[in-house]
């Protein structure tokens, strides 16, 4: 086994798809994601929606993934691609971590992140908002899914990126105050889910600080249900038909102490 | 090599669709008449009520266009017209079936039955058949006997009375539950069966609210609010129910 995807199948597929067999649909974040520098630290937010075409797959999923304890980062794009390339160089860096006794850099995470999506040449489809706080200081970057980035003191990505870059320009300043930067961030976030489609649900805030991470998750949770039924489907009992029926009581078993087999690590 | 001139030159082949003698590549048209601008239309018929139902939202990709736009267009008193898909086709349909009842009140002197209205749409549907108005519709009314109809469409025109009915982004959701819901035979089936729903106005309309807001849940398309109109004997309830607007 080597590592690395495999391509065993795409000749196949190729084949495939020349005959007319579609292929398969991921579930995408259709997303709203933003970072911010401020005064002393890093905000980082996100909506909670992800969409598989024009149906909501998850209403109030985790955009926001760990990397290190000191850093975090925002996901779009496809989220099978997001998850696992977020875990991957988190991963890698615990490890790092463990061989150097250090704590982890921002720069180190974003140079993984490019190094492994520019070789993927952007089929891992994964657009960042990368956002931690070093020994050098809060740093903020974008990568996108071809591999370049982007350090900015203020950044979105995702199909609501331009609701929320339009909220930054004309809120932004240099040196907010935390309760400042939270606000600018959830308002950001907001434009998104209001005005763009593939965006929605709930606001998520990570806000990292020297030594001091608060993540927020559903920071706002913005509107229930706007409607309950007065009168609810009841469905009677035996509205589906028991065909058989077993039972296994297990108040008969007995639990059986006994030297533990080590697992098999080959 | 030659410098390119300093000015634009008009080549025919840079212009319209790329002909097959200068471009062996398989080319697409660069632009579309149409465009699926979403929302979900419902309509329950009873047997002395009939409920109709749209969202508001216009959309366009994963762009909003307005949140307050009507999807249900009045023909009379009693008949209406409900429309989702492409609001371009949805404006020239209204605008053509409005033209045809004012002529039809002009030598009949009353307005259209929903008999009458779903029989033309129909045939209008289909006479643009290989160029067809991009619009699923519903048509709604009371019959003479005050029973409530809906008479639903495909695009191109073939359509049938039912008892109850859902177009639009929001059908694949709402459809199912109404069928579980309303459980009314094909009008079609023999030995005949009722096929209207036998829901009271009060469950009935419960059930279409439900559904509104259950679809807006899942639906990126169905949004906003939900226009609901019930049309009985005595005449037209309109009610605007609020949904996400997310």
């Amino acid at each position: 086994m080597t590592a690395g995807f495999q391509f065993d199948l795409c000749k196949r597929n190729q084949l495939l798809e020349s005959k007319g067999v579609k292929g398969v649909s991921v579930t995408k974040t259709g997303t709203t994601i933003a970072g911010l520098v401020f005064k002393d630290g890093v905000v980082l937010g996100a909506d909670t929606r992800s969409t598989s075409g024009s149906t909501v797959a998850d209403k109030n999923c985790e955009k926001i993934h760990f990397i290190a304890p000191n850093i975090y980062c925002c996901g779009a794009g496809t989220a099978a691609d997001t998850e696992n390339v977020t875990g991957m160089i988190s991963s890698s860096l615990d490890l790092h971590r463990y061989a150097t006794g250090r704590e982890s850099r921002v720069v180190t995470a974003m140079t993984m992140l490019k190094s492994h999506l520019f070789r993927y040449q952007g089929h891992v489809s994964a657009a960042l908002v990368l956002g931690g706080v070093d020994f050098r200081g809060p740093h903020l970057f974008t990568v996108y899914p071809h591999g370049s980035t982007d350090s900015l003191p203020f950044c979105t990505m995702g199909s609501g990126s331009l609701n929320a870059m339009a909220v930054f320009e004309s809120g932004y300043k240099d040196n907010l105050t935390r309760e400042e930067a939270v606000e600018l961030v959830a308002n950001a976030i907001k434009a998104g889910i209001y005005n763009d489609l593939g965006s929605g649900s709930n606001v998520d805030i990570c806000v990292i600080t020297k030594g001091h991470v608060d993540y927020l998750r559903n920071h706002e949770y913005l509107q229930g249900k706007t409607y309950q039924r007065r009168q609810p489907v009841v469905y009677q009992k035996g509205t589906t038909a028991i065909t058989k029926e077993s039972l296994v009581s297990l108040s008969d078993l007995t639990i059986q102490d006994g030297d533990a087999t080590a697992m098999d690590t080959s | 090599m030659l410098a390119p001139p300093p000015f634009r030159l008009h080549t025919p082949a840079s212009v319209g669709p790329a002909n097959a003698s200068s471009d062996n590549t398989r080319s697409r048209p660069a632009w579309s008449p149409y465009d699926d601008n979403g929302g979900t239309c419902v309509a329950v018929a009873g047997s002395d009520y009939c409920i109709v139902a749209a969202s508001t939202r216009l959309s366009t990709g994963f762009s909003i266009l307005t949140r307050d736009c009507s999807k249900l267009f009045k023909i009379s008193e009693q008949v209406y017209i409900a429309s989702a898909g492409f609001q371009g086709d949805v404006r020239a349909l209204q605008k053509m079936l409005q033209t045809r009842n004012v002529m039809y009140e002009h030598i009949h002197r009353k307005p259209m039955s929903a008999s009458a209205l779903a029989q033309l749409l129909g045939n209008n549907l289909y006479y643009k058949r290989f160029f067809p108005y991009f619009t699923w519709n519903l048509c709604v009314g009371l019959d003479p006997e005050g029973k409530g109809s809906v008479y639903t469409y495909d695009p191109v025109g073939s359509f049938e009375r039912v008892g109850f009915s859902c177009q639009g982004s929001g059908k694949d959701l709402i459809q199912p539950v109404l069928d579980n819901q309303l459980k009314a035979a094909s009008p079609l089936v023999v030995p005949a069966k009722d096929w209207m729903s036998a829901l009271p106005l009060e469950q009935a309309q419960d059930l279409v609210r439900d559904a509104f807001v259950s679809a807006g849940e899942r639906d990126i398309y169905t949004g906003d609010s939900v226009e609901i109109l019930t049309i009985t004997k005595d005449g037209v309830n309109k009610e605007i129910l609020d949904l996400k607007k997310d």
